[in-house]
């Protein structure tokens, strides 16, 4: 049986994946390998900031303490977001930029999707304006894939080691606790477990075709289903916030 | 020596049954990352239904000196036209 | 086609106020001063993300942030236009990004002030594009055709920026004394260099007498110039925030304002390579440009081998 909280704790952790994820993003603005890519950057940004915005926007009327999006997105602690930890990571080089891409898109995709027959109207609503978005984020992380793992040895040293970068933070993101097994008992949240193998299938030809050999971890990372994040986190959250916590009193 | 890779032009399609229109043109080293590009900077306002790119040097513009020899010709042949043409009064449908 | 036929055929195309084309037959010269202009407006549009892009990880709403993001977006778009508008004249991009790294090109000497607090993104969002879109309004007539049109695209998509600007010092001034404090501030760091942004006085400027002739240039700095003052007033007052002159004032015979001395030493040193954040925005274009390097290496070479 799904608890008022734990519907109020998933919101968070699909807002704030969003918007982790969205604040790394916004950083590479100006930053491109080139000034197309700058502006599809952009985009993928501007994508995963809206959807925190409407995840959370409905997570602050689950709640029902009055706390808008920006309550939520500019005033919970670091112990209080629920993001996972992938998202937190720094950014890295284009390669790595990319790895990460391909691993959260084709994550988002499957979630997504799976999200878009939610029992709940309303995530089941923006899931299915998510899903499109997460689709195009794949796709253009793919084709930047195999561009980089075929492209020059450089390029292929680089992407390989995102992928070594990010992979042990990849179990983390089909972990189940009790509250999510709830949520997707009763159809309201996905089950996870079953979109590993999907997850595996949709990725593993995709690093073969790029010459991309699958690393090999002995631990993945946890936490983040706790509020238990990355150092990382702390500094995103005291830049993203310091204009609401410094004047607390204003309207912005 | 840098590359800034190669040069498309986008055509866009603003809605559905409407011809494809030159939009401006971007950087890109395959048709892919082409359509992607033209996705990105040129249906930002949800401009568009369908794009086509091609690569630049694929286009074949006539010469301005040509101008006089390749359009005036037809400006004479005003039989090409229906205003050209007295019709009846009283007739319709025509 | 000999010179005295290039000449005449394009000047009869300028005096009936028609387009001149990428294959027409231009004076070198035109050619020219068109890629200087163009590309200078190019580098302009993207170095101006930079000041901007300083406030994107800490803007203070959802929407703010979002908004942003978009308009800096813009900005990137519509340097790609312009460079794509400069590239039909006979410049690759890679040798308009070369002279702005060797300085041979320039870009608007604005961004080469710092964005200090929030109220610089109100800031530059109503004054600096409120100035820009003053001179690109007027650009929409310019002679050469790809020109005109990336004017037109840009001015329709500029169109909400400066809104977007004027609505944050609004928020700002409704707000608590610390933010019209700030947005005052903001305000006095900004107001002379927006206006230094329509160059040198008319009597004083180098490069206007062909682009008049050449109708590249439909209205002069001064006149452009005034244009922005007289409409901006309204709006500061409007919002109860102080245009940092003593000397502005509304005269009644010119049916316009007057207005204080610019600071043209000041305009010059920052030309000249010394303003607040000249070092750093080249600095940071140099340092993204060759971080790209391999990355555009790879995706020409990826494409190379594939074409096989």
């Amino acid at each position: 049986m799904t608890t008022h909280n734990a519907l109020y704790k998933y919101l968070l952790f699909l807002g704030d994946n969003g918007l982790i994820q969205g604040h790394r993003l916004s950083e590479l603005c100006s930053n491109g390998p080139i000034l197309e890519e700058d502006l599809a950057m952009t985009n993928l940004a501007l994508d995963h900031i809206g959807r925190a915005q409407a995840f959370l926007k409905y997570a602050g009327e689950v709640e029902g303490k009055g706390r808008t999006e920006d309550d939520l997105a500019y005033k919970r602690g670091e112990r209080e977001f629920y993001n996972n930890l992938i998202a937190e990571l720094p950014n890295g080089d284009f390669a790595c930029t990319m790895a990460r891409m391909l691993i959260v898109s084709s994550f988002e995709y499957l979630l997504f999707t799976a999200l878009c027959t939610s029992k709940n109207a309303t995530i089941a609503a923006i899931a299915a304006k998510a899903v499109k978005e997460a689709k195009y984020h794949f796709m253009h992380s793919r084709d930047w894939c195999y561009r980089l793992g075929k492209g020059t040895e450089e390029s292929h040293r680089r992407l390989q080691n995102g992928f070594n970068e990010f992979w042990m933070f990849t179990g983390e993101l089909f972990e189940m606790d009790a509250d999510f097994a709830a949520l997707a008992n009763d159809g309201i949240g996905a089950d996870l477990t079953v979109l590993k193998p999907q997850w595996l299938t949709l990725v593993q030809p995709i690093l073969a075709d790029s010459n991309i050999a699958i690393p090999n971890v002995d631990y993945m990372q946890t936490g983040s289903r706790n509020g238990i994040h990355t150092e990382y986190l702390g500094h995103i959250l005291s830049e993203m916030q310091y204009l609401q916590r410094a004047y607390p009193d204003a309207k912005w | 020596m840098d590359t800034q890779l190669d040069l498309w032009e986008v055509f866009i399609q603003k809605k559905d049954g409407s011809e494809h229109a030159h939009a401006g043109s971007v950087h890109a080293s395959d048709s892919k990352m082409a359509l992607q590009n033209a996705r990105d900077i040129y249906t930002r306002r949800n401009e568009g239904t369908s794009i086509w790119v091609v690569p630049s040097n694929y286009i074949t513009a006539s010469n301005p000196e040509d101008a006089q020899m390749l359009f005036d010709p037809s400006t004479e042949k005003v039989y090409r036209h229906p205003t050209f043409y007295v019709v009846p009064a009283g007739a319709k449908q025509i | 086609m000999n010179t005295t036929e290039t000449k005449s055929s394009f000047q009869d195309k300028l005096d009936q106020d028609l387009c001149i084309e990428p294959k027409d037959t231009m004076p070198d010269e035109y050619r020219k001063h068109l890629i200087r202009q163009i590309s200078q407006h190019a580098h302009s549009e993207v170095i101006g993300m930079q000041p901007e892009g300083n406030w994107i990880t800490r803007a203070p709403s959802l929407r703010a942030k979002q908004i942003l993001l978009a308009k800096i977006q813009d900005e990137g778009g519509h340097g790609l236009y312009l460079y794509s508008t400069a590239e039909t004249l006979g410049i690759s991009r890679e040798e308009m990004i070369e002279q702005l790294h060797t300085g041979k090109a320039k870009y608007s000497n604005i961004f080469n002030y710092p964005a200090l607090t929030w109220a610089d993104i109100g800031a530059i969002g109503w004054l600096v594009d409120g100035a820009a879109i003053v001179n690109q309004v007027s650009l929409q007539k310019t002679s050469y055709g790809p020109y005109a049109r990336a004017m037109v695209r840009i001015c329709k998509e500029e169109s909400f920026h400066q809104r977007q600007g004027y609505e944050i010092m609004t928020n700002m001034m409704k707000g608590t004394k610390e933010q019209q404090e700030m947005a005052q501030d903001a305000m006095n760091r900004w107001w002379w260099p927006s206006l230094m942004m329509f160059g040198p006085h008319d009597s004083d400027s180098p490069h206007s007498g062909n682009a008049f002739v050449w109708k590249i240039k439909r209205k002069s700095n001064d006149e452009l110039r005034q244009r922005f003052i007289d409409k901006t007033v309204q709006q500061a007052e409007t919002i109860g925030l102080t245009i940092p002159d003593s000397d502005l004032k509304w005269n009644e015979t010119k049916n316009c304002y007057d207005h204080g001395e610019i600071n043209w030493e000041e305009f010059r040193r920052v030309v000249n390579g010394n303003g607040p954040c000249n070092k750093q925005r080249m600095t940071h274009h140099i340092k993204v440009h060759n971080e790209g390097a391999w990355v555009r290496e790879a995706a020409a070479a990826y494409a190379k081998a594939n074409a096989k």
